[in-house]
């Protein structure tokens, strides 16, 4: 079996995040990492291809040729990484990244792509499903739990009042959210043989895809202004010394909820 | 001008539309000539009264789905009537599960970007969304360039449900076409964890737990401090991921948005993805045993102290009221 597994990387969530002024583009120009969230679907993807001539194959869309997630994601265990970085790629919104996304993904001809059910630095969640219409393919959003028999995946499906069971046939296309599986660390020895793994690095042309498609001009849309929210006044700062319950209390009071 | 035509994508619960779908319904009125509600489900007629109460004319009505999920049906049965030479200026979809399914698979088969993330719109010749970044520090202001129908995924609570006196809408059948493999996704079983209390997104006081509750057996105390101010318990995500509770009590980005008259954070940092979904409560109230806890600084009275102190002893105090 053939998993995709798509990974973004992006800057680190820990440094200040920055709009680009002129572009409004987010500011991608430093080292990027693995996001988190995809951490999830590569665990996921391994577990799930761990049989003999099974496969978790990485697709990731990244600008400068960046390949340091990518390292991290084939340390944990993928056997290989599809990266698909041109610079007109550039200010891509979701829909363009899913065209990209699913072009390289045709190429790997997976029985299941995980995606996570929305990165950090975007956050759009609508990928999945964009990435599923492109191909074809039947999708399933929001899982907390995937199980493949045969060739039906089972999902447990997170909804608004608990969950649902959700099945479809392979090939499909499987978001996860976090925290349905412990990503595993990358091994010493899976490090090293990150190193040598295989990455594909392709451009707009080689999968098929034309400029204007992609990039800024592609997303059809544009931010027009961007300004600081007035920061929520600073409260009343109280350090508990016995006294922490009483005041809030009081708080409660002077707000009629008592 | 106003806009001509706006067309909702309305979630329908067993208590009729779903209040993000009054919400959008209330504002596609305030910013649009026509307003039409595209709905699914086995007796959509049935709550037709309601939605045009909200601002819908016309219920574009794609029937019983079944047990397929409604992505690929309702977006199949919007790109029909838009081929058809139906089409609005733009469609507002709710960010939900089924919502974020439906914008994605209608903007690849439309080939129409999206605008998602969306809290706020205004009429100006054009439509432009308000978004919120980093935390909801910055403010951005989009718009479209090309060719509609414009898609913008609209979060809960970013306008309010008004209702408006409208009759009852005209419905209008809106089969979905047949979709093929991309309509294979089954639901073979539906579980519905228990409830009690008021809703997390309709309660007035919202007491939350974090990591910093230390195990799962300590969220009890968050559960009887909501009981005592008879409002709702949530959660962050650390805590859902860890098991501790279920995710309908999750606050944040990928959760909840709630905006209670008071918000009680204990144990909770107060991560940019958490604050989005709490930001707009009219009162916060932090506790958290780190004086720099982000969470302080959206917090009118903030206790620095340690959670297994504070609330029992504000347990204690408010049951011998
Ligand atoms: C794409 C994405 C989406 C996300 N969506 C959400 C979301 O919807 N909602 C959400 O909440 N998070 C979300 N997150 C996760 C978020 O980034 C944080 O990881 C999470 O909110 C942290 O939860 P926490 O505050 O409970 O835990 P921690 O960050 O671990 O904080 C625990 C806090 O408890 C305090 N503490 C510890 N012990 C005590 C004690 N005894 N007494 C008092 N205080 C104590 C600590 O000082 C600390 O501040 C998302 C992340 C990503 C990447
Ligand atoms: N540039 C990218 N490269 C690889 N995968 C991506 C990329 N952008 C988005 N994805 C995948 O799509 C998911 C949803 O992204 P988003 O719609 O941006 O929230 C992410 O969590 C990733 O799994």
């Amino acid at each position: 079996m053939n998993v995709v597994v798509c990974v973004k990387q992006i800057p680190d969530p820990a440094a200040p995040s920055a709009l680009d002024p002129t572009t409004h583009n987010l500011d991608r120009t430093g080292k990027l990492i693995l996001d988190d969230s995809d951490a999830y679907g590569v665990e996921m993807g391994l577990q799930l291809a761990s049989g003999e001539g099974d496969e978790v194959i990485l697709v990731s869309m990244a600008p400068g040729g960046e390949t340091s997630g990518l390292r991290t994601a084939l340390a944990m265990g993928a056997a290989r990484a599809i990266l698909i970085s041109d610079d007109s790629l550039a200010g891509s919104d979701a829909l363009g990244t899913a065209k990209v996304l699913a072009a390289a993904i045709k190429r790997a001809e997976p029985d299941l792509v995980l995606t996570a059910t929305e990165s950090t630095d975007g956050y759009t969640g609508t990928i999945p499903a964009q990435i599923a219409e492109l191909l074809g393919l039947p999708s399933i959003t929001f899982a907390k739990k995937i199980a493949i028999d045969g060739s039906t995946v089972r999902v447990e499906r997170q909804t608004e009042a608990g969950y649902d069971e959700v099945e479809s046939p392979l090939p499909a296309v499987v978001s996860v959210t976090a925290g349905v599986v412990e990503p595993r660390y990358p091994s010493f020895k899976g490090i090293m043989a990150a190193k040598s793994k295989p990455v594909d690095v392709v451009t707009v042309a080689d999968i098929g895809l034309e400029a204007g498609q992609v990039g800024a001009t592609g997303a059809r849309q544009e931010i027009t202004d961007v300004s600081k929210v007035e920061a929520r006044a600073g409260g009343e700062i109280v350090v508990d010394d016995g006294n922490g319950a009483a005041r809030i209390v009081t708080f409660l009071e002077e707000l009629k909820v008592i | 001008m106003p806009v001509d035509t706006v067309w909702v994508v309305a979630e329908i619960t067993e208590s009729g539309p779903s209040s993000i779908t009054q919400e959008l319904l209330s504002k596609a009125r305030s910013i649009a000539t026509n307003v039409a509600a595209i709905a699914w489900g086995p007796d959509t007629a049935s709550h037709a009264a309601a939605l045009g109460e909200y601002g819908a004319t016309k219920v574009y009505d794609v029937g019983a789905v079944g047990e397929t999920l409604p992505g690929v049906p309702v977006a199949g049965a919007i790109a029909a009537l838009i081929e058809g030479g139906d089409t609005p200026d733009a469609l507002l979809v709710p960010a939900s599960y089924d919502g974020r399914d439906v914008a994605g698979r209608l903007s690849a088969k439309l080939d129409r970007p999206v605008l998602t993330n969306v809290v706020g719109l205004s009429e100006n010749g054009g439509l432009s969304s308000e978004h919120t970044l980093f935390g909801g520090t910055v403010a951005a202001t989009a718009h479209f360039t090309g060719e509609g129908p414009q898609i913008f995924v609209v979060r809960a609570k970013s306008f309010t449900a008004e209702p408006g006196g409208g009759g009852a809408a005209e419905v209008v059948s809106a089969p979905a076409p047949a979709a093929g493999a991309t309509g294979t996704a089954k639901v073979t079983a539906r579980h519905v964890e228990e409830r009690t209390g008021p809703k997390l997104d309709e309660a007035a006081v919202i007491v939350s737990g974090g990591r910093g509750l230390g195990s799962a057996d300590k969220y009890e105390m968050i559960e009887e401090l909501a009981r005592l101010l008879h409002g709702a318990a949530g959660a962050s995500r650390a805590i859902v991921d860890a098991g501790w509770v279920p995710y309908a009590r999750q606050v944040g980005q990928t959760g909840k948005t709630v905006k209670p008259n008071l918000y009680v954070a204990c144990g909770i940092s107060g991560a940019t993805q958490h604050l989005v979904g709490m930001k707009g409560s009219k009162n916060i109230v932090a506790i958290n045993k780190d004086q720099d806890a982000p969470i302080f600084s959206v917090a009118d009275l903030g206790i620095v102290g340690n959670v297994h102190d504070v609330l029992p002893a504000l347990i204690e105090a408010l049951k011998n009221r």
